[in-house]
This record gives C-alpha cells, sequence and structure tokens, in this order.
C-alpha cells in the first residue's frame, strides 16, 4: 500500500505541470470573425483570416495574425515567418501571469498537428515584426513568407487592419 | 500502475493543484485597496508635454494609470484605444477623470516619442517617461512590474503589468481593471471611482 502512494504521488507530481499550465485561462478564443484576411493553400495547409495591424506612430513593431489548418495524416511546422517591410520577423507567443503580460519568441517554430488548426490571434500566438522599414498603414497590405518544415514556403500579401482594432479575443462578453 | 493507484494519483494531483491555485490568488493577486502602502514612494517624471509629473499629478481628480511602452504590438495600443472608448461612453463624466500613460522603456521612450504614439488614439491620456531611475522607482512606488527581455540581434522587448490603475483624487489606489477584462465592469469601475472622487 506504501509503495501504491508513493507510485501514486509520483504520478501526481508528474501531472502538476498540466493542471498548472491551465491556470492563464486570459487567452482568447477566436469566437469573433477576425477582419477578413488572406487566404492561401499550400499542400495540406491551408492558411485563413491572415492579417496584421497598422502602427501607432514611433511603434516600429506590429503583430500579424492568421489560421493555419492541417488536413494532412502528418504533422508540421512553421519554421519562419519573412518580410521585406520588416528588419526581423518571429513567431511569438503572448501569456498574461497574473497582471503580468509576457512575450517570449518560439526559436523552434509551431508545430501544426495533423488533423488540427493553430490559431495566431491578439492575446497568444502571433507573428511578431520588428524594425519595420516604413509605418504599417491602415488599408495597405504586407507581404510576408511563411516557410513549413515539410510544405515548403507561401507568400501571402497581409491586409493591414486597424491599430486600435477591437481585440475580439480579449472580450468574451460580447456576442 | 492499478486504477487504483492512478485515481488516487488524480486525487492527488486535484488537491496539489488547489493548494498551488490558493497559493496563486493569495500572492498573484495585486494588493487590495489601502494595503502595503500602495502608491507611496517619491518620484519625478515628465508629461509629453514637459511639464513635470509628480506623485502631486495623481491628486484632485481620479485617475486611470497604464504602464506600457511604444515596442509594444498589442497590449498598449489595445489599451489606449479602450481608454478613448471609455471616454467616450462616459461623456462630460469623463471630464472628472484623469489617465496616464506611463512608459516602462524611457530608454526608447522620450517624451516626445511616446507623446506621438499616444496622441495618435487619444488627446484625454497624458503621456509620462522620464529617466531610467525615476521610472523604477515609479513602477516601484505602485507595485507594477517591468523588466527588460533580451531579443537576438540586442534588441529587447518589455514583460510589464499590463493592468490599469484606478486611483482616487486623494492618490490612494482603489484597484485595477485587467487587461481585456470588458468595457461593461471597466465602465462601472470608472463610474464608481469618479463618484468617489
Amino acid at each position: 500500500m506504501k509503495t501504491k502512494i508513493f507510485r501514486a504521488g509520483l504520478v501526481a507530481l508528474a501531472l502538476l505541470p498540466l493542471a498548472v499550465s491551465a491556470i492563464p485561462a486570459h487567452e482568447g478564443h477566436a469566437h469573433a470573425a477576425a477582419p477578413s484576411g488572406a487566404e492561401a493553400r499550400l499542400g495540406t495547409l491551408a492558411i485563413s483570416g491572415a492579417y496584421v495591424r497598422a502602427t501607432l506612430p514611433n511603434a516600429p513593431v506590429a503583430g500579424g495574425y492568421l489560421t493555419i489548418a492541417n488536413s494532412g495524416a502528418e504533422a508540421d511546422r512553421l519554421l519562419s515567418v519573412q518580410s521585406p517591410a520588416a528588419g526581423r520577423s518571429e513567431i511569438h507567443e503572448m501569456k498574461m501571469e497574473g497582471e503580468v503580460m509576457k512575450m517570449r519568441p518560439l526559436p523552434g517554430g509551431l508545430e501544426i498537428p495533423a488533423g488540427a488548426s493553430v490559431a495566431l490571434e491578439p492575446g497568444g500566438l502571433h507573428l511578431m515584426f520588428m524594425k519595420l522599414t516604413a509605418p504599417f498603414a491602415e488599408g495597405t497590405t504586407v507581404p510576408v513568407t511563411l516557410t513549413f518544415e515539410k510544405a515548403g514556403a507561401v507568400e501571402l500579401a497581409l491586409p493591414v487592419a486597424p491599430a486600435t482594432a477591437e481585440d475580439h479575443g480579449q472580450h468574451e462578453d460580447q456576442p | 500502475m492499478s486504477l487504483r493507484t492512478i485515481r488516487i494519483a488524480l486525487w492527488v494531483a486535484v488537491a496539489g493543484f488547489a493548494v498551488l491555485a490558493t497559493l496563486a490568488y493569495f500572492f498573484v493577486k495585486v494588493p487590495a485597496p489601502g494595503q502595503g502602502g500602495i502608491g507611496g514612494g517619491d518620484y519625478a517624471l515628465t508629461t509629453g508635454s514637459g511639464a513635470a509629473f509628480t506623485p502631486a499629478s495623481l491628486q484632485g481628480k481620479p485617475s486611470m494609470l497604464f504602464f506600457g511602452f511604444t515596442h509594444c504590438p498589442q497590449v498598449c495600443p489595445t489599451t489606449l484605444s479602450e481608454m478613448a472608448v471609455w471616454y467616450e461612453e462616459l461623456g462630460a463624466e469623463g471630464e472628472k477623470l484623469n489617465a496616464f500613460f506611463v512608459s516602462v522603456d524611457p530608454e526608447r521612450d522620450t517624451p516626445a516619442v511616446v507623446e506621438d504614439y499616444v496622441r495618435a488614439v487619444s488627446d484625454k491620456v497624458t503621456a509620462v517617461t522620464g529617466s531610467p531611475d525615476q521610472v523604477a522607482a515609479m513602477t516601484k512606488a505602485w507595485g507594477a512590474f517591468a523588466e527588460k527581455v533580451p531579443l537576438e540581434d540586442g534588441d529587447y522587448t518589455m514583460d510589464h503589468t499590463a493592468s490599469v490603475y484606478l486611483i482616487d483624487g486623494q492618490g490612494q489606489f482603489q484597484g485595477t481593471i485587467a487587461y481585456g477584462e470588458g468595457s461593461g465592469p471597466a465602465l462601472e469601475k470608472l463610474r464608481r471611482l469618479i463618484a468617489k472622487g
């Protein structure tokens, strides 16, 4: 019996991180349609709702958002993002830890599991464009190349949505 | 491993999670009003128009206080635009409320830079920045978190408290509006703050 409880304790310890990782409940859910964005198909991958946000004055950074659906039988991985409009482009994750906003690059890229859909949306995963060559102006488009491990590369023209566009993912009280 | 072991393990995990969640509740929460001297301390910063900003600037009228920076792709523009929307909703009542956007990245955010950034969204929100020492003194005074996170190429971003602080007309901390809380509860808190004065 003792060993059983001991073993149970070990399993519990192993499970704890899972439980803890479920704590930040701040991340939004994409129940509201993103501004009608760019679309593309690449092998078994379908990219939809892709857009970037316009920048405010003096802000040389911008966020990009899109959904990637993988209808294939194998997982793929978004390895990198590139744009001639930015000195550097990365895949980032934003997280609320308590009241603190934390943002981190995902150097290993982002897995798109087989048969699954991964949303990059305000409040969570996003494309991060830095050292912009010029401000992102509403109504224009920004060329962006996404490179996947298996499917290869695809270029999209991402429409620029207003800088202060409603952050749908964060407003769960709205219809 | 028997089913029984798994069942016990799961219950132990649940208990452990409950303990952690309880601890998190007590340690992660921003202190309640009047607690722990939040807002105490001295600091001298500058507004975007070049005026002095000190603890006295948070007295007279109730205030909203937000700590952000211009190299911020999402939380800061969103919060600024929410403040603009709240002012619209408050109408004339909004005249009794100040709002401050304090940069936690003073190395890049000079008064002119942060002024342009804020002014693009709202003429009701005052931009504030200062020397790194004085900005640090102010974040410390308000218990706000701000930390540089290095990126490649010598670039960096900031982790920062994303809540809007609510301060009464005596400069006392009254609570916060959490990021993404929604305009319904936010307006309720602001109306209560304005009524208190």
